[in-house]
């Protein structure tokens, strides 16, 4: 057996495997072994063979082989260096050995090809630079510091040094000096440094992806083994020695926000721990930020799956406490019982609608004011006021029409003795509306008028504007013609005299036009929608 | 006032129902002038404990939204938290995550703001800073807000990598029902104009190197599975329409999922991971070997099953196309063998020319004996029994057997 000790270059088998060629050995007459390793160097009594193969003179490799070759020779596997050179021997008289995987040879060093492919991978994935500025932290990381240089002979001459400091003392890593203010005006000298244990012995070979990511930014790579920093200047990447893993910055301002991302952007509807796993293994957590979540998230997950579903089962609805009769008289007595959302709580009563049962027009609101709650009828308050002022301008009898609210209870805040309106959430909204549905139903009205954003969301969903399609008279699912208008409140919190008497023309105009659809509809024929006021269908 | 990190909470959870995360299929080399490159392959830079890679920054640019889709944590019915960031915020946020190797770019969403036209222009305005000011060469990926202009698609594709439209849901009953808002006319006309400017930029890029790139990673869309009654072959039926009609490079299947403030319409538990794997295993059938999506289910039997894989099941439903011997049959042949894969299919092609192939071969290629050999024949092996195994030395082998004594190395 041939013995030849060889270092962690692949330069330095290409020369041993081309000379072991030369002289003709047999793969198994040779031993490249793997110098890092002392056990594969231990004495044997054997003697040191010659070659016994034929000569070659001239060999040859592919493109392929030499690339393969290439990645394989960063394995940490003692035994690649033996591997390489018995393919590369068999591919001397086997031209097409590398296209049949299912050769021995060939699948073991697929196998060590994908390792280190997967290496790097993972490497380009989950390295983590943690940004460095200026010596102004005492604690032990690596720091920037300006320093003269000990052997120029220009006194004043002075570069950066990045300080790692070791338990063997500090090793210094010369930096090339910042780049003058001009190109890079905002920031100040920032250097990015990361920590990473890869499994084989990658570094030079991952390096290049970095520095084109990264070319404009100043960062170093610290392995166990060695270390890379780039140059941005120079665009030039320079590898040194390892460092112990103190010697990297242990924590960066940034990785707050990105545990807040993390943990946001999981589902814990989906927990699915083995996927992460088989994909992050664990031996790569040590050095992600956002591992330190992880028990927290996964804990949590299944109560808060839980306490979701809680949630939706018990979203508010009035639907259970509705009548099986849709009469308006059955809706009026049943309506007390409601107490499908909170707001019955606090309110003094519910306020049904009023108006005549064979009304072709219907008014929705909002919800009961602070008036309508004491008293139990709707549009009694000042707002209800200026409403029965229009219609009384109009001439029309607001006994000829029904007028109810999208939400039945009052909602408000206390302010000392007031009551304080407050809109009602889009939830206590979508409560009621079954009450509002059923009324619909019950009435069965031509025209329906909503005052209001409220209603109008209730009825024409949420994408419509108000200001911008109030007046059009649209079809929907509930009544043939449906319009909006602004709500009488809304014209008495008008900015200026004049914005209130534009908003009151607006409400007595649409209230004007919903009457005379109405009415119009009796005889259906008489009345046509013109095509520019129909176009908003759903 | 809301502090990022608060926005960042809110706007990165409204948006993680969006299953697309892929980083791959543009390439970008370094400008040298900003951060950022794309080698093309796309790298999943941490995994949350729900499985999912972590690849890019994945967030609205605000949750605020005019539409009501019933199966929407962000439709404007629902009670959540609103929050809305800066362009600058997410054109900050993004480079501070890609320096430090965080991410591979950022997918940008949002609900819909004022009109669709106006939420396409902010989120364009985003990617453009982050090209133009910052020459990020990271990867974009944009929302494509249905019902836009042609204009402003035109615009997005020169700054982002990725462009998607959301197609939500497998039909058009299940959006009217779900989605009163959106139309699958609407947004499919949206994924029309991407794949017709996509092509028009790709035969420009023919003729000339210095052609502007249209979204090079194409476009992809999303549909979520569960939330309607909708069964497996009307999904695969509409992505089959999607990926013939306009080209695109993924379909991603969402099963629904519970999420806070849900619609009491929607259903209240997970649909089972598996029901989404098998879609996806049906998605990979149609795109990569060759089967169609009106073979994998039957009109009897509409969903896939959710014990065997769909592969397996179409060959127990064609016992006359096997076995197949894997040193005589096509390509087409072997891609439909159960537990081969098409990788493999291909080292077999390549390996049978130099020698025939025993089971003990395909086992070294990590072939999944256990659900291929009731379907194939090698050298040494015949559905129900193995030949090495026979013991009946010195038998006068038939020259007109499914195995031919001329054909094996042995």
């Amino acid at each position: 057996m041939h013995r030849v000790p060889l270092q962690s270059d692949f330069e330095a088998w290409r020369a041993a495997a081309r000379d072991a060629l030369h002289a003709g050995f047999r793969p198994e007459e040779l031993d490249l072994q793997d110098a890092t390793v002392p056990s594969t160097l231990a004495l044997t009594l054997d003697t040191d063979d010659v070659a016994t193969g034929a000569p070659i003179v001239r060999p040859h490799t592919s493109k392929a082989f030499l690339e393969t070759a290439a990645i394989v020779a960063v394995h940490r596997s003692p035994d690649r260096w033996n591997l390489l050179y018995r393919v590369l021997y068999r591919l001397q008289s086997e031209r097409n050995l590398l296209q049949i995987e299912t050769d021995d040879d060939v699948s073991q060093l697929v196998r060590l090809e994908a390792q280190v492919r997967r290496d790097l991978h993972k490497m380009h994935a989950f390295v983590r630079f943690r940004k460095v500025m200026e010596a102004s932290d005492p604690s032990e990381r690596p720091v920037v510091v300006d320093e003269p240089i000990p052997i120029d002979p220009d006194p004043h001459a002075h570069h950066l040094v990045l300080v790692t400091p070791t338990p063997f003392g500090e090793v210094k890593t010369e930096i090339e000096a910042c780049p003058p203010p001009v190109s890079i005006p905002d920031k100040d000298c920032e250097h990015f440094v990361a920590w990473y244990e890869p499994d084989h012995r990658i570094l030079p070979l991952a390096a290049p992806f970095f520095a084109e990511r990264f070319a404009i930014m100043r960062w170093s790579i610290l392995t166990p083994e060695a270390s890379v920093s780039w140059d941005p200047i120079a665009k030039k990447l320079i590898f040194g020695p390892g460092v112990p893993r103190e010697s990297a910055p242990a924590e960066d301002e940034l990785e707050d926000l990105w545990r807040t991302y993390y943990a946001s952007i999981f589902n814990p509807a989906r927990l699915n721990q083995e996927a992460m796993r088989s994909e992050m293994p664990v031996r790569y957590w040590k050095n992600l930020p956002e591992v330190a979540l992880l028990p927290a998230l996964i804990g949590g997950a299944q109560t808060r799956v839980a306490a979701m579903v809680k949630r939706q089962q018990q979203q508010p609805t009035a639907e259970p406490f509705l009548p099986a009769q849709r009469s308006l008289p059955a809706l009026r007595d049943a309506l007390p019982s409601c107490k499908g959302c909170e707001l019955y709580c606090h309110a003094t009563q519910v306020v049904p609608g009023v108006g005549a049962s064979n009304s072709p027009l219907m008014l929705v609101g909002e919800q009961p004011g602070d008036q309508e709650d004491v008293q139990g009828l709707p549009f009694v308050g000042p707002a209800g006021k200026l409403l029965h002022k229009a219609l009384a301008e109009l001439n029309i009898d607001p006994a000829s029409i029904y007028m109810t609210n999208a939400v039945k209870h009052f909602k408000f805040i206390r302010r000392g003795k007031i009551r304080l309106h407050q809109s009602p959430r889009m939830s206590e909204i979508t409560a009621c509306k079954p009450w509002l549905l059923a009324e619909i139903e019950a009435l069965r009205p031509r025209v329906i008028l909503c005052l209001g954003a409220t209603a109008s969301k209730s009825l024409l969903g949420g994408t419509f504007a108000l200001m911008r399609d109030r007046g059009k008279i649209l079809a929907t699912p509930h009544a043939e013609r449906v319009l909006a208008t602004v709500h009488p409140s809304a014209v008495l919190r008008g900015r200026d005299q004049q914005s209130i008497e534009q908003l009151y023309q607006f409400l007595k105009d649409d209230l004007a036009l919903a009457w005379k659809s109405a009415q119009a509809t009796a005889s259906p024929a008489s009345f046509l929608v013109s095509p520019a006021q129909s176009s908003y269908s759903r | 006032m809301m502090t990022t990190q608060d926005k960042l909470a809110i706007l990165a959870d409204a948006a993680k129902y969006d299953a697309s995360c892929a980083s791959s299929g543009a390439k970008r080399a370094g400008n040298g002038e900003g951060i950022g490159h794309s080698d093309g392959m796309g790298i999943c830079h941490s995994y949350t404990p729900d499985g999912r890679c972590v690849s890019l920054l994945k967030i609205l640019l605000t949750n605020f939204c005019t539409y009501d889709c019933v199966f929407c944590v962000n439709r404007v019915s629902s009670d959540i938290r609103r929050a809305r960031f800066t362009p600058e915020e997410v054109v900050n946020l993004t480079l501070d995550f890609y320096k430090r190797n965080y991410i591979e770019g950022l997918f940008l969403s949002s609900g819909i703001i004022r009109s669709p036209d106006y939420t396409m222009e902010q989120l364009i305005s985003v990617a453009k800073q982050l090209r133009k000011v910052h020459k990020f060469g990271g990867y974009i990926h944009l929302k494509a807000i249905p019902g836009c202009s042609q204009t402003l698609i035109d615009e997005a594709g020169l700054v982002a990598d990725r462009l998607s439209a959301n197609i939500e849901l497998p039909t058009q009953q299940d959006l009217v029902q779900l989605a009163p808002e959106k139309k699958s006319v609407v947004i499919e006309s949206t994924m029309s104009q991407i794949a017709l400017r996509k092509d028009e930029a790709d035969e420009d890029r023919r003729r000339s190197k210095l052609a502007p790139k249209f979204a090079a990673a194409g476009q992809s869309t999303q549909m979520v599975v569960g939330a309607t009654p909708a069964n497996d072959r009307q999904i695969l039926t509409t992505a089959t329409h999607l990926y013939g009609q306009y080209k695109l490079r993924r379909i991603y299947y969402t099963g629904f999922s519970p999420y806070p403030e849900a619609d009491t319409r929607l259903p209240l538990a997970a649909t089972p991971r598996i029901r989404e794997h098998r879609l996806y295993q049906s998605d990979w059938l149609m795109r990569f070997y060759g089967f169609e999506a009106s073979e994998l289910t039957t009109p009897e039997a509409p969903d896939l099953s959710l014990t065997e894989d769909p592969k397996t099941v179409w060959a127990k439903g064609h016992p006359e196309f096997f076995p197949v011997d894997v040193n005589a049959a096509p390509r087409e042949s072997l891609l439909r063998v159960p537990g081969i894969g098409y990788r493999n299919v291909e080292r077999i092609l390549s390996i049978r020319r130099y020698h025939a192939l025993l089971v003990d071969d395909l086992k070294k290629l990590h072939v999944r004996l256990k659900q291929a050999l009731p379907f194939l024949i090698a050298v040494d092996h015949l559905p129900g029994r193995t030949l090495a195994q026979d013991s009946q030395p010195g038998l006068q082998l038939d020259l007109f057997a499914p195995i031919s004594a001329l054909t094996g190395s042995i």
